[in-house]
C-alpha cells in the first residue's frame, strides 16, 4: 500500500494541524506540553484566526514553543508573559493574544504580572501548564509543588512550615473581577484532552467578545522532573495532584 | 495643531512631544522626579487625541515588558522612569536589545545608589552607556540639556530606534525634568495605521497571513555559533552608530585654552562657568556630548590637541571622565569635578575646580 492510499480521504480520521510545525518537539516523551500545544493550535486553526493570533512563549520547558506553534510569537522574559501580552493586546485590541506559561513562570516569578493582567481584565487567554515542578532547570520545587512532593530543592519532600504552601493560582485569579472564565483541565487521557480543548476554545471565543481575561490551567506531568516513567507520572498526577488541584470550571461567565 | 510656544516642565514637554511625534503607546510606573510624564499623558487623554495607548503598569518590570510586547508589533512605544525604576527594567531592556526591537526609554536620573534621593544626578551614565543589563549591547543614548531638547529628542529617538531596530535612551536628570522653560512644540505627526505598520515592518508579530512564514521575536538561540553571529551583527550596528550618529555641541571652543566636557544640566552650568572664567581672564570652552553612546571621541580627541587641560564636569563621582580619558589618551591633563548624591554644583565651584585641578597655582 502506498502512502497516498493510506491517507485517502475516506481513510483519514486524524490529521496534524498545519499550525504545528514539523520541527522535532524538544519535550521529553510522555510530557503533556506537546499535547497542550497541539490542542491550542487546533483551536486557532478551527476558529480560522491564525492571521490574527499572537502567542507569547515563556521561560521554561516551553520557551521554544515558537519553534512548534506555527503562529506569530514573542518569547517573553521569565514570568513577564502577561505583561508582554498586555502590551500587544492594548495596541491591537482586535487580535487574539495568548500566553503559554509554566507554574514557575506564572505563579512564582511572574505572580505580579499574572494577578495584575487578570485584575485589569486584559482580553487575553492565559494557558497555564501546572506540572508542580521546574522542568527546564532540572526539577526544582515550584510554587505548585504539593506538600510532601520531592524535588531537587525539596529532596525530603515539600515541608510547608519551611518552604511555604503550594499555591492555587487558578482559584486565586478566579476571585478577581477582571477574569471571566477560569478553569482547570488536564491532558492525560483522550477524554481529558477533548475537555481541555473545549475549554481553550471557549477561552478564545470569550476573548473575541472582550469579556475579560480567560485562564485555562492544565494540570500536567513532568515525568523527567518527577523521575518516573510517563505512565507512572500520569498515575501519580491523578492520585496526588488532582485531589489538591481538582479539575473543572472554577468561574464561568453568566 | 501648528507649531506653538509653551512654558512647560521638561517632563511635560517630553510627554506632549511624544503624543505629537505619533507615538502609539506609553507604559510606565510612577517615580519621582518624572511622575509628571504619566500624569500629563493621563490628563491629556491621548487616546482621544490620537488613539495613543497610555497604561499605568503594576511595576517597572511589567512596564518594560509591555513595551517589549508592543514594540514587537511595530508600534512606536516608549516608557519613562527614574534611576531605581530603570534598574528594575534592565532585564527587559536587554531582551529588547537582543531581539532587536525599537523603543524609547527615558531616564530622569536621581541620586543613588539604592533608593538614594529624589534630587537630580548624573550617576547612571555607566548604566546607560555601557549596556546596563546583561550581555553585550548598547543603547543609543541622547542627553538633553533643556526643556526644548526634551521635546525635540523624543521624535529623533523614535527615528533612531526604528533606523537601528533597537532601544534608544533619553538620559535626562531631575533638573531638566522638573525645570520650566519655554518650548516650541512641533506639529502633530499622524500615527501609522495598522496596514502601514504591516507593510513597513514585515518582522512585526501581528498575526501570520498565509503569504508569509510566522514571525518570531526572541533573543534566544541555544546554538552558540549562531548566537555569536547575532552578537557580531549587533556590534556592527553599534559601529555604524559611531560612524553616523555622533552628536555634540561646541561652545567657545575656537580659541579656548581649557575645555569643559559636560552633558545635560552640567553643560548648562558650565555655560555660566565659561562667563565667570572669562571675567578672570581664563579662556575655557565647552564640548557637550549630545549622544553619550556613540560618544564624541573624535571631537574630544581633536580638542585635546588644542587645549592645555580638560575638566569633565558631571553630577557623579566621575563616570564620563573614563570615556574622555580614553579619547584624550594621555595627551593632556584630564580631571573630574562633580557633586553628587543629589547636589547640583554652582558655576563658581566649577571654575574653582578648573583653577585648582587643571590650571594650578
Ligand atoms: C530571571 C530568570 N530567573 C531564572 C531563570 C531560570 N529558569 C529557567 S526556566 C525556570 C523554571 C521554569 O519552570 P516552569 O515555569 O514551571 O516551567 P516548566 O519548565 O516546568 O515547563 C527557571 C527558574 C531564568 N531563565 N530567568
Ligand atoms: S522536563 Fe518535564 S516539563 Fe520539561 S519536557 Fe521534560 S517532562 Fe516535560
Amino acid at each position: 500500500m502506498k502512502f497516498e492510499d493510506i491517507i485517502k480521504k475516506e481513510n483519514l480520521i486524524y490529521k496534524k494541524t498545519p499550525l504545528m510545525t514539523d520541527n522535532t518537539l524538544s519535550y521529553c516523551p510522555g510530557c503533556g506540553h506537546g499535547t497542550a500545544h497541539r490542542i491550542t493550535m487546533e483551536i486557532v486553526e478551527e476558529m480560522g484566526i491564525v492571521q490574527d493570533t499572537i502567542g507569547i512563549a515563556p521561560v521554561g520547558c516551553s520557551v521554544l514553543a515558537y519553534e512548534f506553534m506555527n503562529v506569530d510569537m514573542t518569547q517573553a522574559a521569565h514570568g513577564r508573559a502577561p505583561a508582554v501580552a498586555t502590551g500587544i493586546k492594548r495596541c491591537w485590541p482586535d487580535k487574539f493574544v495568548f500566553t503559554y506559561q509554566g507554574d514557575g513562570d506564572l505563579a512564582a516569578i511572574g505572580t505580579a504580572e499574572t494577578i495584575h493582567a487578570c485584575n485589569r481584565g486584559e482580553n487575553i487567554t492565559i494557558i497555564f501548564i501546572n506540572n508542580g515542578i521546574y522542568g527546564m532547570t532540572g526539577g526544582q520545587m515550584a510554587p505548585t509543588t504539593i506538600e510532601g512532593m520531592r524535588s531537587s530543592t525539596s529532596p525530603y519532600g515539600r515541608d510547608a512550615a519551611l518552604m511555604g504552601h503550594p499555591l492555587k493560582m487558578t482559584e486565586l485569579v478566579a476571585q478577581l473581577p477582571g477574569t471571566c472564565f477560569v478553569t482547570r483541565q488536564a491532558v492525560h487521557t483522550p477524554s481529558a484532552v477533548r475537555k481541555a480543548k473545549k475549554a481553550i476554545r471557549k477561552a478564545f471565543e470569550l476573548q473575541k467578545e472582550k469579556k475579560g481575561t480567560t485562564f485555562v490551567e492544565i494540570v500536567s506531568n513532568c515525568n523527567s522532573g518527577w523521575k518516573m516513567t510517563p505512565v507512572q507520572a500520569n498515575k501519580w498526577m491523578v492520585d496526588n495532584m488532582f485531589p489538591f488541584f481538582p479539575l473543572g470550571d472554577i468561574k464561568v461567565p453568566e | 495643531m501648528a507649531k506653538e510656544l509653551k512654558l512647560m516642565k521638561g517632563n511635560e514637554a517630553i510627554a506632549e512631544a511624544a503624543i505629537r511625534a505619533g507615538s502609539d503607546a506609553y507604559f510606565g510606573y510612577p517615580i519621582t522626579p518624572q511622575s509628571e510624564v504619566i500624569e500629563y499623558l493621563m490628563a491629556e487623554k491621548p487616546h482621544e487625541r490620537t488613539g495613543m495607548v497610555v497604561l499605568q503598569a503594576e511595576s517597572e518590570l511589567a512596564a518594560i515588558n509591555m513595551v517589549y510586547g508592543a514594540a514587537g508589533t511595530g508600534k512606536k512605544v516608549w516608557t519613562s522612569s527614574s534611576s531605581p525604576g530603570i534598574s528594575l527594567k534592565q532585564e527587559g531592556i536587554s531582551y529588547i536589545a537582543g531581539s532587536e526591537l525599537p523603543c524609547v526609554i527615558v531616564n530622569v536620573v536621581r541620586g543613588g545608589p539604592g533608593l538614594g534621593t529624589i534630587q537630580p544626578s548624573q550617576a547612571d551614565y555607566f548604566q546607560a552607556t555601557k549596556g546596563g543589563g546583561h550581555g553585550d549591547y548598547h543603547l543609543l543614548v541622547l542627553a538633553p540639556a533643556s526643556v526644548q531638547e526634551m521635546a525635540d529628542f523624543i521624535g529623533d529617538a523614535f527615528d533612531l530606534a526604528f533606523k537601528y531596530r533597537g532601544p534608544v535612551m533619553i538620559l535626562s536628570d531631575g533638573v531638566i525634568g522638573q525645570m520650566m522653560e519655554k518650548v516650541y512644540l512641533k506639529e502633530q505627526v499622524p500615527r501609522l495605521s495598522d496596514d502601514e505598520i504591516a507593510e513597513k515592518y514585515p518582522w512585526a508579530t501581528i498575526g501570520k497571513p498565509a503569504s508569509r512564514e510566522r514571525n518570531i521575536i526572541t533573543s534566544l538561540d541555544l546554538d552558540s555559533s549562531k548566537m555569536e553571529l547575532h552578537n557580531i551583527h549587533l556590534q556592527s550596528k553599534y559601529r555604524q552608530m559611531e560612524e553616523e550618529e555622533v552628536r555634540f555641541e561646541k561652545i567657545n571652543c575656537d580659541d579656548a585654552d581649557y575645555l569643559f566636557v559636560a552633558y545635560g544640566s552640567s553643560a548648562r552650568i558650565c555655560q555660566k562657568s565659561i562667563q565667570l572664567a572669562a571675567e578672570k581672564g581664563i579662556k575655557v570652552g565647552l564640548l557637550r556630548p549630545i549622544t553619550l553612546f556613540p560618544f564624541p571621541k573624535k571631537q574630544i580627541s581633536e580638542m585635546a590637541d588644542k587645549v592645555k587641560g580638560i575638566l569633565s564636569v558631571e553630577m557623579s563621582a566621575g563616570q564620563m571622565i573614563e570615556d574622555v580619558k580614553l579619547a584624550v589618551n594621555g595627551r593632556v591633563k584630564v580631571e573630574h569635578f562633580g557633586r553628587y548624591g543629589g547636589i547640583i554644583p554652582t558655576p563658581a565651584e566649577v571654575v574653582d575646580a578648573l583653577i585648582e585641578k587643571i590650571i594650578g597655582e
